[in-house]
């Protein structure tokens, strides 16, 4: 499963990479250079602060979303077949059945 | 009919509606009650979720901070939203796969400490009942203006329905709630926003009106922000949109970073993520939750500038006869006021000679004298007053809080619309408000009482207690609305600070680094909280200068993280690793899940 987690991790940093980039650059530390240039009726460090920024947010959860689940389910069949010959050492903490 | 008429309504039946909801949604076990069966689809969770986070503060404060602030208001648009991507990709998948029922439990459970649990349980209880009591607040203001009953009474009927649907329905219950109250209160921020948006500009968007031209008033033709920026530099205040306004850049990132930590350490945003049925559904749900969140907060700044144009607008240079109706309606509640100075004619403005207060609380030599003699300047020349008025800036202008339960009435909208403000205001607070006595209850019910106290409980025994601490939270916080701590404000800066530098590091290390230990992470949360909480403290009570780096007691909670970072991760390589138990537990939550494993991993409930 080293494999299944390193690409989780992959995926995580280049996605928080983007967050930091476009939350607290674009809409702090590069806002006041933005500024200069105008997108629409708004000049553009501003939009990013208040507009650009939180749709980014969103795009970033759902692609996160979208790939983990994707992930998952490719994985999961790997998993299956592991622990149908190991029995897996972790069965004993599997206590509460669901539902 | 009038605007009270239309309030009674819409309050009315939004309430019968959550007693209703309640009354259907009523349980019968502890996973019903703490986690709502984990049942809720992820759609429905993202709904209850954002009304769960969306409290008084956001429907009522933040625009008209935004509003007064400009472009330094957007460290909170951009702070509790971008939260949710660090709690999206750090924590919420994670803490569904660990499958507990708070966040003290996976604290506890993760550090194999009491120890730590107890940290975090009193981290929990402080942080929502400071919450809370900003909430109570909210409701009273709601009742006060559009009813004109006593704001006790307001509060006490707004606790009745929280205790009817929380005691019946625990989780489970607030969950259904919440989801009614996400669309009582998108609605209600909505419509206001687009009628405004097309009277001022056009644009049916208020999203694009904010960047659209004026088509009404002196300012026809220019575009709206740059007459915002024009109006505010003629009466001395900070342009609207360049950046940093009052503030400088490192205190906005400060600020920014803190807020966001803190989003995603807060435990009652945390806990929804344990009401769904897996892990993928966790995953959606932090999407559709932001995307909910999202309609409000992209709407928000629109809604704060069609505010600032109409507040200058339609009060500044006018006399008492032009002044419009709704400045007389809000003058009766004391939150905006203003003191002539002899010329007959209203001035708003950031200088000398300014004539708009709100009736806050006074200091230094204008206290001495009391609101009553400043008014009717007896004692007291009216020049002077005016002097001592606008030497403290936290009086200065109208309260921020009626910004947009104003704005229908400044736009002149119909009276029905109004109301439904006030509806979808009331439903913001108690929505925050139900949230957080689940967890002060599920703190101490579960963690306190069930996992250090009695483990033998019974089943019923735990329902029980969980029913009866809820019920004296829903006191307790009514309390803190008959009779509100002065320093709500202030104290919630500590809540988010606190946030991130309590749970924020040690929640994300717990999942990201399987070498961290007990005494590592105790530390961290110590030196985290310790620090976070003296810096405020001192500041903010003893009027400590701000010497790290000149950061400001909002922005702290931003060093004491990353203090908790520093000194769990160098302690680290000098203690001993956690134990087998919890290497499993850890290496379970990063395996993917499989469809029989949707259960918790090493828990045993």
């Amino acid at each position: 499963m080293q494999g299944y987690w390193r690409k989780n991790v992959t995926i995580m940093i280049v996605l928080l990479a983007i967050w930091a980039f476009v939350g607290l650059g674009c809409g702090v530390l590069f806002a006041d250079w933005l500024n200069q240039f105008s997108l629409g009726g708004f000049p553009l460090g501003f939009w990013f602060a208040q507009q650009g920024s939180i749709i980014v947010f969103i795009l970033l959860i759902l692609i996160y979303a979208i790939l983990l689940n994707r992930l998952d389910n490719e994985y999961a069949g790997e998993l299956e077949e592991q622990e149908i010959t190991a029995t897996a050492a972790s069965a004993d903490g599997n206590g509460e059945p669901e539902e | 009919m009038g605007i009270k008429g239309w309030t009674i309504i819409f309050v009315g039946a939004s309430f019968t509606l959550y007693l209703v909801i309640a009354w259907i949604s009523r349980v019968r076990d502890t996973k019903g009650f703490y986690v709502a069966g984990r049942g809720v689809p992820a759609a429905a969770n993202g709904m209850a979720t954002a009304a769960d986070w969306m409290s008084a503060a956001s429907f009522i404060s933040m625009a008209g901070l935004i509003s007064t602030m400009g472009y330094a208001g957007s460290q909170y648009l951009m702070g509790w939203t971008g939260g949710y991507v660090l709690l999206a990709l750090l924590l919420a998948p994670y803490l569904r796969k660990f499958g507990h029922f708070t966040v003290p439990d996976f604290v506890g459970d993760r550090y194999s400490s009491n120890v730590a649990r107890s940290v975090a349980v009193l981290c929990a209880i402080f942080i929502s009942f400071t919450y809370v009591a900003g909430q109570m607040r909210g409701v009273g203001v709601v009742f006060s203006r559009f009813l004109e009953v006593d704001i006790n009474i307001g509060v006490m009927l707004g606790m009745a329905i929280v205790f009817i649907y929380a005691t019946l329905g625990g989780m489970k219950g607030i969950t259904w709630t919440q989801v009614a109250q996400y669309w009582v209160l998108i609605t209600a921020f909505l419509i206001p926003a687009i009628a405004i948006s097309i009277k001022l500009t056009g644009n049916p968007l208020p999203q694009l009106g904010l960047g659209s031209e004026l088509i009404t008033g002196d300012g026809k033709g220019t575009g709206l922000l740059e007459k915002l920026n024009l109006v505010n530099e003629d009466l001395g205040f900070k342009s609207y949109t360049t950046a940093f306004g009052g503030t400088d850049m490192w205190n906005m990132f400060c600020v920014t970073l803190a807020l966001m930590a803190g989003t995603a350490g807060l435990p009652h945003v945390i806990v929804r993520f344990y009401t769904v049925k897996n892990v993928k559904a966790a995953r959606w749900s932090a999407f559709w939750a932001l995307l909910f969140i999202g309609m409000l907060y992209l709407t928000a700044p629109a809604t704060a500038a069609f505010a600032r144009y109409y507040m200058i607008d339609s009060i500044n240079g006018k006399t008492q006869a032009e002044l419009p109706e709704w400045f007389e309606n809000w003058e009766k509640t004391g939150l905006i006021l203003w003191i002539d100075d002899g010329d007959g004619k209203l001035r708003y403005s950031a200088r000398a000679d300014n004539e708009v207060f709100n009736k806050g609380r006074l200091t230094g030599p204008a206290a001495a004298l009391g609101w009553d003699k400043l008014i009717a300047s007896q004692d007291v020349e009216r020049k002077t007053a005016l002097q001592l008025l606008n030497a403290q800036p936290k009086i200065r202008g109208p309260d921020k809080d009626i910004i947009v339960l104003a704005t229908p009435e400044m736009a002149n909208l119909y009276a029905w619309i109004i109301a439904l403000v006030a509806a979808g205001g009331l439903a913001a607070a108690l929505s925050t408000a139900s949230g957080l006595l689940l967890v002060v209850s599920s703190s101490i019910a579960h963690d306190v009482y069930y996992r250090m106290i009695n483990p033998e409980a019974s089943e019923a025994k735990r329902l029980l207690v969980g029913r009866g601490v809820i019920g004296i939270a829903v006191v307790i916080a009514g309390l803190f609305g008959i009779y509100p701590p002065g320093f709500v404000s202030q104290v919630v800066a500590f809540a988010f600070g606190l946030a991130a530098a309590s749970f924020f590091p040690v929640i994300v290390l717990g999942i990201f680094n399987k070498r961290v230990g007990t005494i590592p992470a105790i530390f961290g949360m110590l030196v985290g909280i310790g620090f976070t909480a003296s810096y405020i403290i001192g500041q903010v009570y003893l009027g400590m200068e701000p010497w790290c780096f000149g950061i400001k007691a909002q922005g702290i909670g931003t060093i004491g993280m990353l203090l908790n970072f520093i000194v769990t991760l160098a302690l680290t390589p000098l203690c001993s690793p956690p134990d087998e138990r919890v290497c499993a537990l850890v290496d379970s939550a990063r395996r993917p899940e499989t469809p029989e494993d949707a259960g918790p991993a090493a828990v045993d409930h």
